[in-house]
């Protein structure tokens, strides 16, 4: 079982802690992120499902629930403010500290080296580092709920003034000024590992892996870290600058005149709290595409797997992918058409958003063409990479909507932007997240996911997830207002309340399914089935060469040799429907 | 759906692309300089740190254009050590050129010279600065007193972080040039070094007018 490695096994006898812990290995980074990835998954989860709890029943009294959490339930009923706190931890946990993290520094981080050709990321140490700062981010952005006057109130977004001023709220005070500190250590890491990826996606490949012979999940992580590298940077200016209107006194977003709970705030002027937005939307729209870019290359991949033809037209797959990253930083003001802006740039904002359309259609068509008339192999990837793509679709439509200012006007800040942003920025990439997991597992653990439990945890969400986010573009079209703490509030929205109830309900059974796929996730590991084969779905790229789990170093003595494009998949005249990328062009029989 | 037949099948497939032409397949190396990318892996890393900090002072810059444009505005009287500071800064850059100029002559007394000359102006630069501060408090301009001192405190200080990492890795420079690891043929490190130092004296601060 052990493969001759040389000198890369300068240092085979490390301990326990060196070798899982402390590692610079790429891979078990990629673990470390995943497995701390998952983890802040479950806490963004119950988030979400006390969220549900409250709006499907606002005014159940429950003794049970006061007893649990005394604070949050004072005398049975959520308090509104904790409801707001829900809202702005659940947000932040998901965007930021699962499908950035998981996508990059899970995915990323496993993947890129094995797939380029090369022993390790570029700077293993610093890579080393990225994790251990991301795992500190999480750590303050986890503390957050447990400080006096608890969790920060103000939505992923933090839009300034209430976001810089202590007094604001009751989690405005250490709640928020960990939020901050979190998302600044996490974009630290996030560059830290961005560094790494593109410089190894650029400079280490191996012989004859030129740029066009990368599977798309390599150019997506690559367009992806360089979209990390223009947009986080930004966020981490807008978010010094709230640190110091909150620490130090500045104004750069408080207007002058603010009247907080009766009292007027005497000692800020003349700041600009729309600037916050701004800067945040100059990141915040990259940042979708962040977090869909590598889930849409390793969609691609593994459909091309399952349907074992090539994936239809990669150029236009690799240069769509430019495009909606260049598109993506033009397109901020559609969040903003609201805001008061001059109504000649919304047009503005208008145009180019509806631009951004174009290059995803072109993404979804190849999907289309790459699944048409194939002889599809249904396994679990397979399933979640198709769902990604229909969840894709879905989210997309609703975005045209809204990306037009008109009618976004009466949408905005409602559950259709809910629906929408929830389709496809987070159910989208998590299929497909899914998907990567279930296709990799055996690479990366050497052993197999079980695949009935897998079927099963796919049906279940799969209805699950349409069950709860479809409804929701109707609330929003009833004018059910985002964030709100309780719709039969008012009166207009009770008749809406079965919907509510439904979508509740729907939500609690999707939950308890992803508890299926967690079983399914660490029994696994430990008692899953070995995989005695190397390339158990007959793909062609470079991991699947190597052993399962790949050795330190990845590739044994001598680096392969690429020969072709990572899609040769049922070539005509050849016996085996698919050639690996290390097998020499002559081999093909024409 | 239909069912297509094998040949049908097969004339569907869409032939792979070519590779690009001009080299570009990967050349299994170590990122080293000569490999099949134009800079090596280290230049490379460089590049996207300095991208990714001139990112965070354009982030900055036009929160500064944004307010600038505030009827709110209010300008203050800049610190007269100001220019003597930009001088020394743009000095030390020149004698890290001239370090880089003499290693390249092999003169490797020269450039250790030069390296600790650039090292102690970097410093002078900080010291600089912080009389600046004491300047404007002296002259009762603090952090929070208008946007512009807001944002000069605040942009001065960033970029005396940014010198300060440029500090640290010249000591860890000339560290090497002491123990006699940078030769003519080898002295990738004191290039980044250069590099890194060459940005911010090309970039002057914004809040100065
Ligand atoms: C056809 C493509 C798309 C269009 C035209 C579009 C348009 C829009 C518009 C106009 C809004 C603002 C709605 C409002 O606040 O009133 C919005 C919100 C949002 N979109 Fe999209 N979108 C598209 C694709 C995507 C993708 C691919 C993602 C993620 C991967 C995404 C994630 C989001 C998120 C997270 C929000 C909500 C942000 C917030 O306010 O918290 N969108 N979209
Ligand atoms: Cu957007």
């Amino acid at each position: 079982m052990h493969e001759p490695h040389t000198a890369e096994h300068a240092h085979p006898q490390l301990g326990f802690w060196r070798k899982y812990v402390f590692s610079t290995d790429h891979k078990i980074i990629g673990i470390q992120y995943m497995i701390t990835a998952m983890a802040m998954a479950v806490v963004g989860g119950t988030l979400s499902m006390l969220m549900r709890y409250q709006l499907a029943w606002p005014s159940l009294l429950s003794p049970t629930m006061a007893k649990i959490m005394p604070d949050a339930f004072a005398g049975g009923v959520m308090k509104p403010e904790f409801y707001v706190s829900l809202v702005t931890m659940h947000g932040t946990i998901m965007v930021f500290f699962l499908f950035t993290a998981v996508l990059t520094g899970g995915f990323g981080n496993f993947l890129i080296p094995l797939q380029v050709g090369a022993r390790d990321m570029a700077f293993p140490f610093l890579n080393a580092l990225s994790y251990w700062v991301f795992l500190l981010s999480c750590i303050v952005i986890f503390s957050a709920l447990f400080v006096e006057g608890g969790a920060p109130l103000g939505g992923w977004t933090a839009y300034a003034p209430l976001n810089a001023i202590p007094a604001a709220g009751p989690g405005q005070g250490t709640g928020m000024t960990l939020w901050i500190t979190a998302i600044a250590l996490f974009s630290v890491s996030g560059l830290m590992g961005g560094l790494n990826y593109i410089t190894t996606i650029l400079t280490l490949r191996t012989k004859g892996m030129s740029m066009m012979r990368l599977p798309l999940t390599q150019w997506s992580l690559l367009v992806t870290s360089i979209l990390g590298l223009l947009a986080f940077p930004v966020l981490l200016a807008a978010g010094i600058l709230l640190l110091f209107d909150r620490v130090g006194g500045t104004s750069f977003f408080v207007p002058a005149g603010i009247i907080m709970n009766q009292v007027p705030l005497m000692d800020h002027s003349g700041g600009h709290p729309l600037l916050w937005q701004h800067l945040f939307w100059f990141f915040g729209h990259p940042e979708v595409y962040i977090v869909i870019l590598p889930a849409m290359g390793m969609a691609s991949d593994i459909l091309s797997t399952f349907c074992r033809k090539p994936i239809f037209s990669y150029r236009m797959m690799v240069y769509s992918m430019v495009a909606i990253a260049a598109l993506s930083f033009i397109v901020w003001g559609h969040h903003m058409f609201v805001s008061g802006m001059n109504p000649f740039l919304g047009s503005v904002f208008t145009l180019t958003t509806l631009l951004i359309a174009v290059p995803s259609a072109i993404k979804t068509f190849n999907w289309i063409g790459t699944v048409w008339g194939a002889r599809i192999r249904f396994t679990v990837p397979a399933l979640f990479a198709i769902a990604f793509v229909s969840l894709f679709v879905s989210g997309g439509i609703s975005g045209i909507f809204l990306g037009t200012s008109a009618a976004d006007i009466q949408l905005q800040d409602t559950y259709f932007v809910v629906a929408h942003f929830h389709l496809v920025m987070a159910i989208a990439p998590l299929f497909a997240a899914f998907g990567g997991v279930y296709y990799w597992f055996p690479k990366i653990f050497g052993r197999s996911m079980n695949m009935t439990l897998g079927k099963i945890h796919f049906w279940v969400s799969f209805i699950g997830v349409y069950s709860v986010f479809f409804p929701m573009h109707i609330l929003g079209i009833g004018g059910q207002m985002r964030r709100i703490y309780d719709p039969t509030q008012y009166d207009f929205l009770k008749p809406q309340q079965p919907l509510n109830e439904f979508i509740t309900v729907a939500a609690f059974i999707l939950g308890a399914a992803q508890l299926i796929f967690l079983f399914n996730f660490y029994w696994s590991i430990f008692l899953g089935k070995r995989m005695t084969e190397r390339n158990p779905w007959h793909a062609t790229t470079l991991e699947w060469t190597v052993p399962s789990p790949p050795g330190h170093g990845n590739f044994g003595d001598e680096l392969p040799t690429v020969h072709r494009w990572p899609f040769d998949y049922s070539v005509p005249g050849e016996k085996e429907d698919f050639i690996p990328q290390t097998v020499p062009a002559t081999v093909v029989a024409h | 759906m239909p069912v297509i037949s094998e040949e049908k099948r097969n004339r569907r497939i869409v032939p792979p692309p070519p590779v690009l032409p001009g080299g570009d397949g990967g050349d299994g190396g170590a990122g080293d300089f000569g490999g099949s990318f134009p800079i090596s892996k280290g230049q490379l890393g460089l590049w996207i740190l300095l991208t990714a900090i001139i990112m965070l002072f354009a982030g900055l810059s036009s929160a500064y254009i944004v307010l600038r444009g505030l009827p709110t505005w209010q300008n203050i009287a800049l610190p007269s050590l100001l220019w003597p500071n930009t001088a020394v800064l743009v000095l030390s850059s020149l004698t890290i050129e001239l370090s880089k100029g003499a290693v390249r002559k092999n003169q490797l007394q020269a450039m250790k010279a030069w390296l600790a000359l650039s090292g102690v102006l970097g410093l002078i630069f900080i010291a600089g600065q912080l009389a600046a501060w004491r300047q404007l408090v002296h002259a009762g301009v603090y952090l929070p007193s208008t946007l512009q001192s807001s944002f000069f405190y605040v942009l001065t200080g960033l970029h005396g972080l940014h010198l300060l990492g440029g500090i640290a890795g010249l000591g860890f420079v000339l560290f090497k040039a002491m123990r006699n690891r940078l030769t003519v043929f080898n002295h990738e490190p004191l290039k980044l070094c250069a590099t890194y130092w060459r940005y911010p004296g090309g970039r002057r601060r914004r809040c100065t007018n």
